[in-house]
């Protein structure tokens, strides 16, 4: 029924609830039990890492998955919505990550995108531009409502739909990430919008990885973790390091000496002054990375720390040149690579083992000896004929190598399992003979003894003298797998751990590190003051380790 | 629990929309074979072959070349009006001899492939639109070069190329035939031809290892269009005229319909160039049938429908697996 039946509700009374959510697919429980319940006029946390099952709980509460078992209940009543439109209607409105609106229709339409202003049965262009040119104003964004909305910044498309969200009378506003295409400016719009939102009782849920922006605005907290509730409660209560300590998973008391991970103890005995084998220096990436420099010396294993969103992905595609840098340096072995793309840091003997197997890894329809042999087929064939024996000459030899287990190698690479297909992959790259290898995610979604196979490869390369950057979100293989850690934070550089500081009490300490706004450095992309802001969270990192070296590293 | 049982008789008729892909259309081919014997007994005479692969080869070397773009996840309008480019050049250079004019017609449809290619490598348009923009503007260019009238060409070594027979089957059969070996040794054996069936299959990928996306993208557009100028030089030989207005019309999509019935998937990542040979061969015999036992031409293309909506259909059960 419509909110307006309703009686006045207290401050205590639910607005949205959720109990015991459960939903899998294939067999693979994304949410298991899930109580969730949000007040009216309350900005809501909801947090987690990659696979924690965020996204998955929107979606079961705006009806775009049916759960498996559970209940879901707006004000008191029981709902089971069949679409998102369903869930619209009764009050709940989603902003995506993505602009879900129409491009090529102008701001106005797209405002009033399904309840457009109608005159004689007709659209009234005229109230829809009057009506859609006052509701923006008060979103900060002044623009030409007649314009096509793909002719705004993106910023300036979030906070269209972030009004249109909240045009259609929502008790409920759900938003999946909504920062992360915004700038500092939009950010604080943003936020004093959710304020009205709060004031007239409209319960906002908030995704988002900055954890800065997670303090500044919300007032609970919900922590996911493997599909299932680890924490609720206010967020003025939790402090930071905790907070992580939950959506990782570990108890700061329980960390360990010992690991569990299948890499050697002993560290890789590359040398202090060796010259590095990568260098990557002052990397920009429009919103997403702010100066970040590093660097890899030969036989070493660098680990790149940082939660969800922290840029370490992208630090690795800015390296490789699969993403347009704004600006920034890489040398390999001290030589520059002038042009960027995967192409020409193949050939300078860098390549990357991309995080979605899926979609940047394997090509599904070819075979295990086709998809191993795949960046070497110039190599392996003389005026562009491929020679059989040296493909199989090289496929025998990493097949056997990296112990990858397929009925032939002429069989479909997708009917292998997940560890098998990450093992051709790095099949693939090791035929290349790299100097730098870049892992991201090297051992997610792979089973526990392939794993251990992968980490132990690692080890096994490093020793060999390959340099290599891990970008793992697993605390203990980040830390057990790497001589050093490299810390990222909202696309900036915020810590390094050497030698015994690289404990996972250290790096979680690092990943708390105190708020910073100058060094998001939205506001001013230039790279001067990144620098100079990022440097003073070196500095504070450093304090909390009690340990003075850390900036001369920079 | 329940949600994972698996229904047997959704893997039955999996595998089975799975075979028809992969060999329906040579079982087709049988069964249609059988079927016209049984019918008309003169259907496997020599003279009816012939005549059955002079009207094949041409809409065979496109479709090769079809083949080619489809296993990149594009696709090439275009086909029909390179056609009509190469017969309005022949006539024009056709007096320095046949085969300079030859040659021109073949630069002009590499000419125009770089160009849909570039576009598609370079700016990023989707394939149907670019070459559906070349495949106006060329045969709006052929037919002014031309004028109006069908040109008659008379020059005898393009004659012979269009008329004549060795060892008893058509020489335009015998160059279409060393296409489709030529095309099939250059996928399975050369760096370029896997890099194209990986480039069709995962886009994105290729680029992460290092494939040379757009030069890969470029050739496979020029290949098609060569191949397309390559037919309209044999139309002419043939036709013994030069009609850029009617020569080539509605050829992109037979060629396309050759590729399809011959399950190479218009998602990319995959060519199948017996099957294209077998698909433009039968969709060239059951028109023939069709006709020869007097059926309308617009029963005809109804069937051709019907035919095209099936391989679709099972081309889109194997992409969604």
């Amino acid at each position: 029924m419509s909110a307006t039946q309703l009686p006045d509700q207290g401050v205590d009374a639910f607005v949205l609830e959720a109990d015991g959510l459960a939903k899998s697919f294939a067999g693979v429980h994304a949410l298991r039990g899930v109580d969730f319940a949000l007040r009216a006029g309350e900005v809501h946390a909801l947090v987690g890492e990659n696979g924690a099952g965020k996204s998955t709980l929107i979606k079961v509460i705006t009806g775009v998955y049916r759960p498996d078992a559970g209940t879901v209940r707006l004000a008191g009543q029981d709902r089971s919505f069949r679409s998102p439109l369903e869930a619209q209607s009764a009050g709940i409105s989603t902003i995506y990550q993505e602009v879900n609106l129409v491009p090529l229709m102008s701001v106005a339409r797209n405002l009033y995108l399904g309840r457009e202003p109608r005159r004689f049965g007709l659209v009234d262009p005229r109230a829809m531009n009057r009506g859609a040119a006052a509701t923006l104003e008060r979103y900060g964004v002044r623009v030409d409502v007649t314009r096509p909305l793909h002719t705004l910044g993106l910023g300036a498309q979030q906070m269209v739909a972030i009004a249109r969200a909240v045009q259609s009378q929502a008790r409920v506003v759900i938003m999946d990430e909504p920062t992360s295409s915004l700038e500092g400016r939009e950010v604080s719009t943003l936020f004093s919008v959710i304020r009205t939102l709060r004031e007239q009782g409209i319960a906002v849920v908030f995704v988002s990885h900055r954890l800065d922006e997670l303090y500044e605005i919300c007032d609970r907290v919900t922590v996911l973790r493997d599909g299932a509730v680890v924490h609720t409660g206010a967020l003025a209560g939790l402090d930071r390091l905790e907070l992580i300590s939950l959506m990782l998973g570990r108890e700061l008391s329980a960390v360990r000496a010992e690991g569990a991970t299948a890499f050697g103890t002993a560290s890789h005995a590359a040398g202090a002054d060796a010259r590095p084998a990568l260098r990557a220096e002052n990397l920009d990436l429009r919103h997403r990375l702010h100066g970040v420099s590093l660097d890899v010396r030969a036989g070493e294993v660098v680990g790149l720390g940082g939660l969800l969103g922290a840029g370490r992905s992208e630090t690795a595609k800015a390296i490789i040149g699969a993403l347009p840098t704004d600006g920034g340096s890489v040398d390999v072995d001290g030589k520059r690579l002038h042009r960027r793309n995967p192409a020409a840091a193949m050939r300078a003997g860098v390549v990357m083992l991309a995080e979605d197997r899926k979609a940047e890894g394997i090509i599904p329809n070819l075979s295990v000896r086709e998809n191993i042999v795949l960046a070497a087929l110039p190599r392996m064939s003389r005026a562009g004929v491929l020679s059989a024996e040296k493909q199989d000459a090289v496929v025998k030899l990493f097949m056997d190598r990296l112990r990858i287990k397929a009925s032939s190698p002429h069989q479909r690479v997708s009917d292998l399992s997940g560890g098998n297909q990450q093992k051709v992959l790095l099949a693939r790259w090791l035929c290349m003979n790299p100097k730098v290898l870049l892992l991201d995610e090297p051992t997610r979604g792979i089973d526990v003894g392939a794993k251990a196979e992968v980490q132990a490869l690692i080890d096994e390369l490093a020793r060999e003298g390959l340099a290599v950057l891990l970008i793992s979100s697993e605390l203990e293989e980040l830390i057990e797998g790497s001589d050093r850690v490299v810390v990222l934070k909202d696309g900036s550089v915020v810590g390094h751990l050497d030698g015994d500081e690289v404990t996972e009490e250290r790096l979680l300490h690092a990943l708390a590190a105190a708020p910073s706004d100058p060094a998001r450095g939205d506001q001013d992309p230039d790279s001067g003051s990144v620098a100079a802001a990022s440097g003073s969270i070196v500095a504070e990192t450093a304090a909390a380790a009690d340990s003075g070296d850390e900036e001369q590293k920079r | 629990m329940s949600s994972i049982t698996w229904s047997p008789t959704a893997v039955g008729r999996d595998r089975l929309l799975r075979w028809l892909q992969d060999y329906g259309v040579y079982g087709a081919l049988v069964i249609l074979l059988i079927v016209a014997v049984a019918l008309n007994t003169g259907f496997m005479s020599a003279s009816n072959w012939r005549v059955q692969l002079f009207q094949l080869s041409p809409t065979l070397l496109v479709a090769l070349g079809m083949a080619l773009v489809i296993g990149t996840e594009g696709i090439d309008l275009s086909v029909g009006a390179v056609i009509a480019l190469a017969a309005a050049v022949i006539p024009l250079y056709i007096g320095y001899g046949a085969w300079p004019a030859v040659g021109i017609a073949l630069l002009l449809g590499a000419a125009s492939g770089s160009l849909g290619g570039s576009m598609v490598a370079f700016a990023g348009v989707q394939p149907i639109v670019a070459t559906l923009a070349l495949m106006i503007g060329l045969r709006g260019l052929a037919e002014l070069m031309n004028g109006d009238a069908a040109k008659p060409v008379v020059d005898s070594t393009l004659l012979s190329l269009g008329e004549n027979s060795a060892l008893g089957v058509p020489v335009m059969a015998w160059i279409a035939l060393a296409a489709a070996v030529i095309t099939g040794l250059v996928l399975r054996l050369t760096t370029f031809g896997r890099q194209l069936v990986a480039i069709g299959d995962n886009r994105p990928a290729s680029r992460l290892a290092g494939l040379p996306v757009r030069r890969v993208l470029i050739t496979v557009y020029v290949i098609s269009g060569v191949l397309s100028a390559l037919a309209g030089a044999l139309i002419v030989g043939h036709g013994a005229e030069a009609d850029p207005a009617n020569q080539g019309l509605n050829m992109e999509l037979n060629a396309i319909t050759a590729v399809v019935v011959g399950g190479t998937p218009l998602t990319g990542g995959r060519v199948r160039v017996l099957g294209t040979v077998a698909g433009a061969l039968f969709m060239q015999l059951i028109t023939a049938v069709l006709t020869q036992h007097n059926v309308h031409a617009s029963y005809t293309q109804i069937v051709e429908a019907a035919i095209i909506c099936f391989a679709v259909y099972a081309s889109r059960e194997r992409g969604t697996r």
